[in-house]
């Protein structure tokens, strides 16, 4: 059988790093449901795509006898397994899994906290009863509003009245009621949102509409009633839209392995990475993620530090060196000494920090929220304001106008408007594979100023670095040579200039020596071999490319060139910057490296004080709220969990990934790194998206005011509110998704 | 006329058994993967405790 269609198993994981599986206490965290004879858990799987991974994960029961059942999410790449718990075991099955390639993911944050099924079910229901009821009232109604009942002399009348009045009540109290409460919430806080009219307008057409009907003055405006609550719930699921295999709130939690091997008294044990204590001797094998700040003690470390900092090149580390948390070993298994606690590491207490304790939902106020407000407060004056003159020249009609203002100027359109236009933009920009985590990020983005840079796997690109030889060409018998030389050291440019040179068959080495940050000295076959830096091999160098790392080579006391490893930028860097700058935006540079990039950088950046090189993870964030101190309205863009406190902190923060299905530190974007030349055109379209909510805005107001001005007469009919409702609504609806899918096509994206 | 209360009853009865389908598929959990299912029915049947699913 195809064991894995279209997946290729990188790196085999042993099974017995699954041997926290076989725990009690662990298996209870991720099993949904347990009895004696079945067992209930779903897997995230980042490595599902296609049809054919369906097909295989549902039929697992011929792999496994013991599962019961495997059904896929596909959207959220979940597997859901039932399985006899007498017949296998939760480790048989994830260990089956791994080694047809779809290995689940399961970190520290499945274990803390259960994974809450998103209740997305209540707005279905509010909205098919909203639906249904808003159907029915309106077939109801329209003998009425065509007099067709005059025919009858209005035998019908007080039975349809009653009728719509039993079938508001379940959009009344069950559908609208997300509305009350919110007002009510917003009230008790003093705060006005757009929640307040609705909520009010809701109320006051029922409470009239049930009087007239039960009065027999009328037949209300029940319609009205259920179409608003209808449309409003429409918005409010259209709104909804999120990008389910992506995970906005990742912290080092989801990325920290559950368990870890423990060596105690010569007996391996599987500890729980939680219970981890200092002095704890820990083993980590190939591929095996470091979870706490430990000190080496054996093995050969070279540690990819590409989730922490971006750079994807292994770091060698020597015995006795310090070792952080977060670096995955790429190699021979080693053993390390824990000196600090995992919650305590250098990375992780980043999130002590009080930035990752407030949920910082900006300070930014939404147009919606500042125009709600003076919108309510024009609103009462205006319902008062026509109640008392009526009170003054004819009392009768005091009540009906007071209420027809509420009823005709519930902002229905407006609050259409912003869920529309937002939903919209945020599907756009989805598809050009940026991922916006709630819609009112798009609003967000389109009031920011500044823009501050990670850079190493931010604006250069990972594991894409360039390798060339310059100089006099090589005999097949001098890359014999060097190739040799380098296969002595562990040292990443070394490997690279291996693997560049591509000799299968290798020279017995004499001597060798490494200077660390120098270069290597070796003696094969009778030649002195000499490689590394210029002041190493002794050349005067006069063009200086800050970009590009050399490694000089000399062989018996002559130099034959050098190779040349270059940084590469991300493809559009310049003209990224460059629109940027006209734009407007302030942008600055961080990064944890040193300085010696600064003068490539300053081509970009211009100005030296924009830079800033030697940054610790804490430094990032410091950085961007004293930024956000001085007024500026911040977008970090950055890609590693060095980067992650900086990204909470800031306004806005954009996480740039190679592949969105891979980790990625909590923000509010997660960006297709591909897509990095389109940052300009992202932003100047949240920009334009804000217009046409401006725009929306102003139809909306024109409805109202054609409706306030039968309201304050005293003379709204029902009729007239029951065509301008869902014209105005329809209208917005259609103008904001129109609009803003045009503006996304006329701003590049697709 | 007095037809019409027996029509508006019928009509009530039909609409009322469509949201109750409504609701119950949405109890499924018909709404929560709109995607997965389209595939799915290209499977062959092989075993019918697999094909079955399952609520909750």
């Amino acid at each position: 059988m195809e064991n894995a269609p279209g997946a290729t198993q990188k790196n085999p994981v042993l099974p017995s790093a699954y041997d926290y599986l076989l725990d009690e206490k662990v298996q209870n965290q991720l099993l949904q449901y347990k009895d004696a004879q079945l067992a209930k858990v779903t897997f995230f799987i980042p490595a599902m795509h296609c049809s054919s991974c369906i097909w295989l994960l549902e039929h697992l029961y011929k792999l496994n006898a013991g599962v019961l059942q495997a059904k896929v999410n596909f959207l959220k790449k979940e597997l859901q397994v039932n399985y006899n718990p007498q017949a296998t075991s939760l480790k048989d099955i994830v260990v089956l899994l791994s080694s047809i390639g779809y290995e689940p993911a399961i970190s520290l944050n499945d274990l803390e906290k259960r994974v809450k099924k998103d209740d997305n079910r209540k707005l279905s229901y509010q909205i098919g009863v909203a639906g249904f009821c808003f159907g029915n009232i309106m077939l109801i109604s329209f003998p009425e509003y065509f007099g067709l009942d005059s025919f009858t002399q209005g035998t019908f009348s007080k039975l349809f009245g009653y009728i719509n009045l039993i079938l508001s009540i379940p959009v009344f109290l069950f559908s609208a009621q997300d509305y009350f409460k919110a007002a009510w919430t917003g009230i008790k806080k003093r705060y006005i949102s757009i929640d307040v009219p609705l909520a009010l307008g809701i109320l006051v057409m029922f409470a009239r509409s049930t009087y007239e009907v039960v009065s027999g003055n009328g037949i209300g405006w029940f319609d009205t009633h259920a179409g608003l609550v209808f449309f409003l719930l429409i918005g409010k699921w259209f709104q909804q839209k999120t990008f389910d295999t992506l995970s906005f709130e990742r912290d080092y939690k989801s990325y920290f392995p559950v368990a870890v091997t423990v060596i105690k008294e010569n007996e391996e044990l599987t500890v729980p990475v939680t219970a981890l204590t200092i002095g704890d001797r820990i083993k980590i094998r190939n591929n095996e993620l470091i979870p706490a700040d430990a000190i080496l003690l054996r093995g050969d470390a070279r540690v990819d530090f590409s989730f922490v900092t971006g750079e994807s090149e292994p770091v060698e580390k020597i015995i006795g060196e310090m070792i952080y948390a977060g670096g995955r070993q790429k190699g021979a298994t080693i053993e390390l000494e824990v000196c600090k606690k995992v919650s305590q590491s250098y990375l992780t207490q980043l999130w002590n920090n009080d930035a990752f304790a407030k949920d910082n939902q900006s300070s930014i106020q939404s147009f919606q929220q500042t125009v709600s407000k003076y919108f309510t407060i024009a609103l009462l004056l205006l319902a008062f304001g026509s109640a008392a003159w009526w009170l003054v020249f004819n009392p009768s009609l005091a009540m009906n106008a007071f209420t027809a203002v509420l009823i005709i100027a519930c902002p229905c359109a407006l609050a259409l408007s912003s869920p529309f236009a937002l939903g919209t933009a945020m599907r756009m920009l989805g598809r050009n594979k940026f991922y916006i985590k709630s819609p009112a990020v798009v609003e967000q983005l389109a009031h920011m100023d500044t823009l501050v840079f990670d850079k190493t796997g931010t604006l250069t690109q990972p594991s894409a670095s360039a390798i060339q030889f310059l100089g006099n060409e090589l005999t097949e018998q001098q890359a014999q040579l060097i190739a040799s030389a380098v296969s002595q050291s562990i040292h990443p440019l070394s490997q690279k200039i291996k693997t560049f040179l591509r000799i299968g068959q290798l020279l017995e080495v004499d001597t060798f020596t490494e200077q660390t940050g120098k270069g290597i000295e070796a003696k094969v076959n009778g030649y002195d071999i000499k490689l590394g830096s210029a002041v190493f091999v002794d050349v005067l160098t006069s063009t200086q490319n800050n970009l590009a790392t050399r490694v000089y080579v000399k062989i018996n006391g002559v130099v034959l060139g050098y190779f040349e490893m270059e940084q590469t930028y991300r493809k559009g860097l310049s003209t990224v910057i460059g629109e940027l700058t006209e734009a407007h935006y302030n942008q600055y540079l961080l990064s944890g490296d040193n300085d010696k990039e600064r003068a490539a950088m300053s081509a970009y950046f211009g100005n030296h004080n924009n830079m800033h090189f030697n940054q610790s993870p804490a430094d990032k964030l410091h950085f961007i709220q004293t930024l956000q101190q001085q007024k500026q309205h911040v977008i970090m863009v950055g890609d590693g969990l060095n980067d992650a406190g900086a990204l909470k902190a800031a306004h806005v923060g954009i996480s740039v990934t190679e592949n969105t299905s891979h980790f990625s530190p909590a923000s509010d974007v997660i960006m297709d790194a591909a897509e990095f030349e389109k940052l300009p055109q992202f932003l100047q379209f949240s920009k334009r998206t804000l217009n046409v909510i401006h725009g929306s805005f102003v139809i909306s107001l024109l409805y109202n005011l054609v409706g306030l001005s039968f309201a304050v007469q005293g003379n709204l009919s029902p009729l007239i509110a029951a065509v301008l409702m869902p014209v105005s609504s329809v209208s917005v609806i259609a103008f904001t998704t129109i609009s803003t899918t045009y503006l996304a096509k006329k701003g590049g994206l697709q | 006329m007095s037809v019409m209360f027996i029509l508006i009853g019928c009509s009530f009865l039909l609409a009322i058994g469509f949201l109750a389908a409504f609701i119950w598929s949405v109890k499924s959990g018909q709404m929560d993967d709109d995607y997965t299912p389209s595939v799915r029915i290209l499977f062959d049947d092989v075993k019918e405790s697999t094909t079955k699913t399952e609520e909750k």
